[in-house]
């Protein structure tokens, strides 16, 4: 893949379940209200409002089941992306907010050991070209995302697939 | 086959299974005010224009009128690409966007309609497979005419019967939401079979109403089998029928005769409750209108326990049609002069207050009766508000009475 990370330590946020994408970005503050330069200021801005100014790129969100419910606004996702997001690692998500992941490049895994053992401020190195993360001491599996999905995540998002091949990664 | 399968099959020019992923023609692509500036942005990153300019719509209804100078210049944008690339645009104050393309047309039986809003699971009111996705997603769809799609597996609700007095699809609607979970219909459609009266009794309006509501169980689409009005005013294709052989995730049936009007309670759609559970809390607002609810039915279903009477002291109402075209048979019909008489305020046809942008956004603590499909925290405005989803009928209950009421007193 070519969202090159190196495996240093990383602090994770933990969420419980049904984490909607109004508490990813209340849509008061979607960029067009606030502005394309600053609406990433208010992620999580009712849920956790210190999260924005403290989160650092690479830092980890860990959530329940269905993450991302509700509305289809991929400036939630893209708020996380202009932070610094490049994995999350949740027990489900919603339809919507999968795609938009996989479109902005930021890569959905899926774990419930994970999400059983990280807790909120842990510290964890994890790798997502080899899709292995560390949390105290101990070495997690991710599972990577379907084939067609890979393919795309690949290239970087569904997006920089399109643009450089024309077309959609093949279905057969 | 499911109906879901029976869309896509027809699509991908073969038969497919859930689980299978295609890349199918879309019919039409769907993307509104707030969403459209980030599509442009993916246009200009693809360098690409749309190829079917015909099958994509733009509405402004999400803040319309702009709410700020912001809003305003990314309108004005929006604008400008419409007329440049001459896709169809619809301007502020036509509608809410699933509406309008459902009242234009665009939605027909066995169509696929993809749209930037979550409740474009709304289509399969007249047996369209709807979904919604992000403006990527709509970007890839206007510029190479096609996307992506997992084959969902199905889950069947059936209704049965006829709603007792004062219960409505709204109602019914909650119970679906409320008995699968916000997350037990994730990744699959829901197919709504409506029979023993029940394909009578819901219209094209009230089917709409199930359509939208399916998302809030996680739906990539809801499917209303074509019945009733729907086969008397729109061709549905031989194809477009429920195999015997349909196999489905999971089965669910809901009486409409022994149901009674629900409520979703604050902070999750899924949270239903019977009335008498929350009887008796003051309302300091109440709001008539979006997607869900903002039709006419909606609106002289209103103005019936309106009629007379008046908005309780210390409670405001908001009514918003979902159209121009309801605003205007509203108008034609009393509708209007009677919301308006009793104290009720009426606002530019679209989405309104809905995801708590403008003309009339919640404070902290305010308690909210709404006829929408959310309540999330902080969804209508302050983080503490508390929204409350409920029929256009008990809403408007909660109104005139300045709480929300109980059950005897909206279904007697």
């Amino acid at each position: 893949m070519t969202t090159h990370h190196a495996p240093r330590t990383h602090r994770v946020w933990k969420f419980g379940d049904d984490v909607n994408t109004d508490d990813v970005l209340p849509g008061k503050y979607a960029p067009f209200m606030v502005g394309e330069d600053v609406f990433q200021n208010y992620a999580f801005a009712h849920l956790r409002p210190e999260f924005a100014g403290a989160y650092r790129p690479g830092d980890l969100i860990v959530a329940g089941r269905n993450l991302g419910l509700g509305s289809s606004r991929e400036y939630a996702p893209e708020a996380l992306k202009k932070l610094g997001v490049r994995a999350i690692v949740a027990r489900s998500y919603a339809r919507i907010f999968y795609r938009n992941l996989v479109n902005l490049g930021i890569v959905p895994f899926i774990s419930e050991e994970v999400v059983n053992a990280a807790e909120d401020g842990d510290e964890v190195r994890y790798d997502i070209r080899t899709g292995t993360l560390e949390l105290r001491g101990r070495t997690y599996r991710l599972e990577p995302p379907p084939a067609f999905l890979l393919a795309a995540l690949e290239e970087g998002s569904v997006l920089e697939y399109f643009k450089k091949h024309g077309d959609f990664p093949g279905v057969e | 086959m499911t109906l879901a399968q029976a869309i896509l099959s027809h699509k991908a020019g073969r038969p497919v299974q859930p689980g299978e992923l295609v890349v199918v023609e879309v019919d039409h692509a769907m993307t509104i005010d707030s969403i459209v500036p980030t599509v442009i942005d993916r246009l200009e990153e693809l360098g690409a224009e749309p190829r079917h300019p015909e099958r994509v719509s733009l509405v402004y209804d999400h803040v319309a009128p702009a709410a700020n100078v912001n809003v305003a210049e990314a309108q004005r944008r929006g604008r400008e690409w419409a007329r440049r690339t001459g896709v169809n645009f619809y301007e502020v104050g036509r509608g809410v966007c699933h509406q309008v393309l459902i009242e234009e047309g665009v939605a027909q039986p066995g169509t696929l309609i993809v749209g930037s809003d979550s409740h474009s699971t709304s289509y399969g009111a007249v047996g369209a497979f709807g979904t919604g996705m992000g403006a990527t997603d709509i970007a890839l769809a206007i510029a190479s005419g096609r996307t992506w799609l997992r084959v969902p597996e199905s889950v069947k609700v059936t209704f049965r019967g006829r709603p007792r007095p004062g219960v409505s699809a709204k109602d019914a609607a909650l119970e679906m939401v409320g008995r699968l979970g916000a997350d037990g219909a994730t990744y699959m459609a829901v197919e709504i079979h409506l029979e023993d009266g029940a394909e009578r009794a819901f219209g094209r309006s009230e089917r709409i109403t199930l359509a939208n509501l399916a998302m809030e169980a996680g739906a990539k689409a809801g499917i209303v089998v074509p019945s009733g009005e729907i086969l008397e005013h729109y061709d549905v294709p031989g194809w477009l029928r429920v195999g015997e052989d349909a196999a489905y995730a999971r089965e669910l049936e809901i009486d409409l005769g022994t149901l009674a009007p629900r409520l979703a309670a604050p902070f999750y759609v899924d949270n239903v409750h019977g009335l008498d559970d929350q009887a008796g809390a003051e309302v300091d607002f109440v709001f008539v209108g979006t997607c869900t609810n903002g039709r006419i039915e909606d609106l002289r279903a209103a103005a019936e326990v309106l009629r007379g009477r008046r908005v309780a002291p210390g409670t405001r109402m908001l009514v918003v049609p979902a159209s121009s075209q309801v605003l205007k048979q509203a108008m034609e019909e009393g509708v209007l002069q009677t919301l308006v008489e009793a104290g009720a305020t009426i606002g530019t046809p679209g989405c309104g207050p809905c995801m708590g942008r403008h003309m009339g956004v919640a404070a902290s603590g305010e308690r909210v009766v709404s006829t929408a499909n959310r309540n999330f925290k902080g969804r209508m405005g302050a983080a503490d508000a508390e929204v409350f989803l409920a029929s256009p009928r008990t809403a408007a209950l909660a109104a005139v009475l300045g709480r929300i009421p109980g059950e005897e007193e909206v279904a007697p």
